[in-house]
């Protein structure tokens, strides 16, 4: 038990990891969920018919294929690239780097989802005041359509985030030192398999808990007033 | 690549086949798991509401792959345990400590969702009941849960989704299920960008059966609340 708490160290800097990735990701989900929403209000039906497919790939498809896709398959893509153009040395995919790649990949599909929603909630007649104003398209987009939308579409995409936190703990199947992998390698230094992953899992409703409370004060500061 | 995918064919048939099986198992566990636990939380027992609130908490605040090693590679750190008849067959194998972890994970979403449903059946109804004379249990199992199951089914429609999605983490415990099966083609000829994208397209197939499924469901049992 002793050897246990000498490894307290190593399990935190993996802890910062995941909260980085988590960090990372979630920014990268709402880029990408901005995007697809954005791209899925254009007029071209082609457009359109893309977000569609995108999201419903990305929903069913285990997040675990797309990080395993991204990183050997993205590695090997890259490599080939650079032989191509007479590089002898390509550079290998950081596993943090695919890691954020494929959870921005996959929430963002959901992300979009949760924006168009929320686009579809916001009133005709503040869209039509703006136009009465002379607010030009993008003006009225910025000033009215979207500070409406991120109050409606908040809940949602916080929950979205609790969910990425969780799936964080995949990317350590191609070996990011995140908080899972550290416990992974504890484990096989101390032989303490249940308690090194009940550890774990404490930790990680300690980070689902606090983020939900976060959430939680962030949503009754973005309705005040309203609900 | 055509050459392979023939040569490999049986053996990508049977990673589907175990990911289908896993997912059925886990689907009928989960459910009825899901719904002991909902009635569960309905119970006049302070104990018993309080216990069902932990599970929830628990199960889904941790990843599922956390789940699934304190079950298959923790479990292992007690004695009485491996002495015990759980043991053989049971806990030392990956098969059941898949379905297992899964069931147990599922369960608590089922459970989250048919808690919602519950709350959402017209007071009315209940009331009817109250007046002819039905007792508690009566009221649950006649006017309550069948409403409550008809409202859930979108919601567990998503849940079936999620659920096949989440066997192929049964890959990291060395289940041969469609991931583990890809992984294993990958090894052999060494062209991860190909086999994964057939992984993803055959995840695809199997989900969008399922969701085929469920509309069918919802068409053939109509309900009076939509």
């Amino acid at each position: 038990m002793q050897a246990f708490f000498d490894y307290i160290p190593f399990v935190v800097k993996g802890l910062w990891i995941t909260v980085l990735l988590a960090l990372a990701s979630g920014a990268g989900m709402l880029l990408v969920g901005m995007l697809l929403a954005t791209v899925g209000r254009a007029r071209s039906r082609k457009l359109k018919q893309f977000v569609s497919w995108y999201t419903s790939f990305f929903r069913s498809v285990p997040e675990l294929i797309v990080i395993l896709l991204l990183y050997f398959g993205g590695s090997l893509l890259i490599r080939d690239v650079y032989l191509f153009f007479g590089s002898t040395e390509p550079p290998v995919i950081s596993p943090f780097i695919a890691g954020v790649a494929a959870l921005s990949l996959c929430y963002g599909a959901f992300a979009s989802e949760t924006l168009r929603g929320a686009f579809a909630g916001i009133s005709d007649g503040d869209k039509d005041a703006g136009k009465a104003l002379g607010m030009s398209r993008s003006l009225r987009l910025r000033r009215i359509v979207w500070p409406q939308v991120w109050r409606l579409a908040l809940p949602g995409l916080g929950n979205l985030f609790l969910v990425l936190l969780k799936d964080t703990a995949l990317v350590s199947v191609i070996s990011l030192n995140e908080l899972m992998r550290q416990t992974q390698i504890v484990v096989s230094l101390t032989q303490l398999p249940f308690t090194c992953y009940l550890v774990a899992a404490g930790l990680y409703l300690a980070l689902t808990s606090l983020t939900g409370a976060g959430l939680r004060h962030i949503e009754r500061r973005a309705l005040r007033g309203y609900a | 690549m055509l050459e392979t995918l023939i040569k490999y064919a049986p053996l990508l048939l049977q990673g589907v086949l175990l990911t289908l099986e896993l997912v059925a198992a886990s689907a009928i566990g989960g459910f009825i798991l899901g719904v002991l636990l909902a009635l569960a939380f309905y119970s006049p027992r302070w104990g018993v509401r309080r216990f069902v609130e932990m599970y929830v908490w628990f199960f889904r605040g941790t990843p599922l792959l956390v789940q699934l090693f304190l079950i298959y590679y923790g479990l292992a750190q007690f004695d009485w345990l491996k002495q015990s008849f759980l043991w053989r067959g049971f806990l030392d194998n990956p098969y059941w400590c898949a379905i297992l972890a899964l069931s147990l994970n599922t369960a608590a979403y089922v459970a989250e969702i048919l808690r919602g449903a519950i709350r959402t059946v017209p007071a009315g109804e209940i009331d009817a009941g109250k007046s002819l004379g039905m007792s508690r249990h009566l009221r649950m199992r006649r006017i309550i849960l069948p409403t409550a199951l008809r409202l859930s089914v979108p919601g567990l429609s998503n849940e079936a989704i999620i659920l096949v999605k989440a066997s192929a983490l049964a890959s990291t415990v060395t289940l041969m299920e469609l991931t583990g099966v890809i992984k294993t083609l990958i090894a052999r000829t060494y062209q991860p960008l190909e086999y994964y994208f057939l992984a993803a397209f055959l995840y695809v197939v199997i989900n969008s059966l399922i969701v085929r499924g469920f509309k069918l469901i919802e068409r053939r049992w109509p309900h009076r609340y939509a």
